[in-house]
């Protein structure tokens, strides 16, 4: 079992790692988001898996009776998870906007901000 | 549609409730409400559920924060470190020894969080169609 | 007073809900966020007072004991860098108040300066990884909105570029957190310390420093992973980009810093070397970079890149002395680079630009911003009594007694050529005679301009010609970093 989670580790990064040298501004994010989920997984497994035996304690007893999976990573994936999903909505929309101000998804139309040759448009409100 | 909303509603409200002991909780309650509200919007369009939530989804943030704050620092009223979990025992009748705490009030405010944060980022997205 | 730790925290949140609850009225999110700042610095003063003499604050939260619950810690190292954010995220609400747009003020930039200066506080007293990650997180997700926040085309690409590699960052930071606890069971700064040292010296506990290592590395802007810095800082409002300039690359810096000298000391002759030529990369890379550009704010976030360099190589060379120069560095750093920018956004209100070709004639016009200028400028390059002096020397001394020679003259000569861009822009913009292409009549900046600028220069001088208390203060944080059994024994309680 161990085994193939690492397999799915692996094949996440790969996978993840590969979109995100992609040009397309989609596949990026997806990319991203393998990226994410793979890591979740990383510590899924990494930190030992333990088979049918939730840490729950049971009525009367004070501890939870041993072997029993351990709480914390499941812990830390809950909020990586959360924040993850919440990074992810966050980059979605930014490449929505970008792409409705560029019209174009591709990375390599997207260098208006380090061509010097290139200059800033003047209207900067906040200044 | 109106049911299946309500519906949703009451079962995230005894999701958060029942959060502390068994599984579920302000996160998983807060995201079942902010679905009803999706629902909402999907059926009868994003105005229709703006107006239905009646407040807008960053002040329900701003309360949810500001609950979860209050949930952390009344253990430090109480000379503790902050965010220890105090109860109070309350004895109304049908639900004798019925234990209410701060995990349960920051819980709260998570669940208010959640449901601001995810119709801030689904009803103007909805909108922009 | 151990609750204390809690309290820049606490007074963040607050104000941040304050403000978010009176979203549709500017001027009371200006006045709560003012009061808000103001009294973070008061909280951070006390902080730092009551651990000035070396006391290690430590607060259990939520009453669970060390290794389980999650801790919070401030040292000295951690006391001086929330006394810093405090001060910088002062100045930079202050500046915008004067500046910001009522567009972005109704989108929340109030809340969000907040809630992003509660995520660095946050990370500067943590003492668990993985409470370090939820950390860094609530700094970048506000940082991304203010980033992406009311921008046209290039700042939305510039969030783009940004929030994508720190999103890589954050990935490989959390597969080294599993890593870590995989191998020791424990998330507990204090208890890794400890168990990390007991591990195997097999290869496994180097390569997790490896990732740590690229993770910060990211955030920090090192080489050879700080192109997103350049592509992103210079569209963002000037009061935005000082803050993000001032703090948040130095949030890596900070958490490399505390990583590299409480967890991961057991194999330094390989990690530190590399963090040693990767450090002097940075400052090279970064440098050349600075002197080949001619937009002020592009010259300037270079120049951050560089001094990422010199912050890092103190804690390479790994003395207490080296130390020392990299926390004085990170300090006056922070002040005067916020200063820089916030000097740059008046230097495009008065002339039109940043362009340093469409400038010039500001000397004559404006001799008080020429010498506001001067000081943080040529405090940047190091040039004595103004506190850069300090900061390069202590780390050139630490850099000679380790025999690295090599770096030494690199610092030596990155800190010349900064002064040749600092120079250029003082050339250019002030000396020169005006180009005739500003406009007629410039927008004259006000109180909110210069009342930050003002007091940050000020504070750069008392940094430089009374640096005596601020470098015992830097040695004493950098004493209590070589000697990581006094925060184990704090945190953990005296070993039975």
């Amino acid at each position: 079992m161990e085994l193939l989670l690492a397999l799915t580790v692996g094949i996440l990064y790969a996978a993840g790692l590969y979109l995100l040298l992609r040009r397309s501004l989609v596949k990026v994010i997806v990319g991203l988001a393998l990226l994410t989920n793979g890591a979740n997984l990383l510590i899924f497994t990494a930190a030992g898996l333990v088979r049918g035996r939730p840490p729950l304690v049971e009525a009367g007893e004070n501890v939870p009776q041993a072997p029993f999976a351990d709480p914390v990573p499941q812990a830390l994936i809950l909020t990586a998870i959360v924040i993850g999903f919440g990074l992810q909505a966050f980059a979605m929309a930014l490449a929505y906007r970008v792409y409705r101000e560029s019209g174009s998804e591709d990375v390599d139309s997207l260098r208006t901000t380090e061509d010097p040759s290139i200059s800033l448009p003047k209207v900067e409100a906040a200044e | 549609m109106r049911f299946l909303a309500s519906l949703l509603l009451v079962a995230s409200v005894f999701l958060l409730w029942r959060g502390h002991n068994e599984p579920g909780g302000g996160f998983a309650g807060g995201l079942m409400a902010a679905s009803a509200f999706v629902l909402h919007a999907l059926a009868l369009g994003p105005d229709g559920a703006r107006r239905a939530l009646r407040v807008s989804p960053l002040f329900l943030i701003a309360t949810g924060l500001g609950i979860a704050l209050l949930a952390a620092l009344i253990g430090v009223m109480a000379g503790d470190p902050i965010l220890t979990g105090h109860w109070v025992t309350l004895d109304t009748p049908g639900a004798e020894n019925l234990k209410v705490g701060t995990p349960l009030l920051f819980d709260a405010g998570v669940y208010l969080v959640v449901v601001g944060v995810v119709l801030n980022i689904i009803l103007p997205l909805m909108e922009d169609e | 007073m151990s609750g204390l730790v809690a309290l820049p925290l606490v007074v963040m949140l607050a104000s941040s809900v304050a403000a978010l609850a009176f979203l549709r009225y500017p001027k009371i999110q200006e006045a709560i966020a003012l009061t808000g700042m103001v009294a973070l610095v008061g909280a951070a003063g006390w902080l730092l007072a009551e651990t000035w003499d070396g006391e290690i604050l430590v607060l259990q939260a939520g009453n669970w004991p060390a290794p389980f619950g999650i801790t919070l810690v401030a040292d000295l190292f951690a006391s001086i860098m929330v006394m810093l954010a405090a001060i910088v995220g002062l100045a930079a609400t202050m500046y915008s108040v004067g500046t910001i747009d009522a567009d972005r003020e109704r989108y929340g930039y109030y809340p969000l300066m907040n809630i992003l200066v509660l995520g660095v506080c946050g990370a500067f007293l943590t003492g668990d990884l993985f409470n370090l990650y939820v950390w860094f997180e609530v700094l970048l997700v506000a940082s991304f909105v203010i980033m992406a926040l009311g921008g046209g085309r290039p700042q939305m690409e510039g969030a783009l570029k940004y929030v994508a590699l720190n999103l890589v960052s954050s990935v490989l930071f959390l597969s080294g957190v599993g890593l870590l606890y995989a191998a020791t069971g424990t998330l507990n700064m204090a208890d890794l310390s400890q168990r990390v040292a007991e591990a195997e010296a097999d290869g496994y506990m180097t390569a997790v420093a490896m990732l740590f290592l690229t993770a910060f590395g990211i955030k920090a802007a090192m080489f050879p992973l700080f192109f997103w810095l350049p592509a992103s800082y210079h569209t963002a409002p000037a009061p935005v980009a000082a803050l993000f300039a001032g703090l948040l690359t130095k949030v890596g810096v900070y958490a490399l810093i505390r990583v590299f000298t409480l967890i991961f000391t057991t194999d330094v002759g390989y990690t530190h070397t590399i963090i040693l030529w990767l450090s002097v990369a940075t400052m090279v890379t970064g440098v050349l970079g600075a002197v080949s550009h001619n937009d002020v704010k592009r010259i300037l976030s270079f120049h951050i890149i560089s001094q990422i360099g010199y912050m890092t190589l103190g804690l390479a060379l790994f003395t207490p002395l080296a130390l020392a120069g990299s926390i004085f560095y990170i300090g006056h750093h922070i002040i005067v680079k916020t200063n820089l920018f916030f000097i740059a956004g008046v230097i495009r209100r008065l002339g039109g630009s940043y362009e340093l070709v469409h400038l010039g004639g500001l000397a004559r016009s404006r001799p008080a911003l020429a010498a506001l200028f001067f000081i943080p400028a040529f405090s940047l390059s190091g040039i004595p009594p103004l506190s850069g002096f300090f900061a390069k020397f202590a780390l050139v001394r630490a850099a000679a007694e380790e025999g690295e020679f090599v770096a030494l003259a690199f610092v030596l000569g990155v800190g010349l050529l900064t002064l040749l861009s600092m120079t250029k822009i003082f050339v250019e913009a002030f000396l020169k005679p005006a180009s005739g292409e500003a406009p007629a009549a410039p927008a004259s900046p006000g109180f909110w301009h210069y009342a930050p600028i003002g007091g940050l220069a000020a504070l750069t001088l008392v940094l430089g010609f009374a640096a005596e208390p601020f470098l015992s203060a830097a040695t004493e944080a950098a004493d209590q970093l070589m000697e990581p059994e006094r925060y184990i024994a704090a945190v953990l309680g005296e070993p039975q």
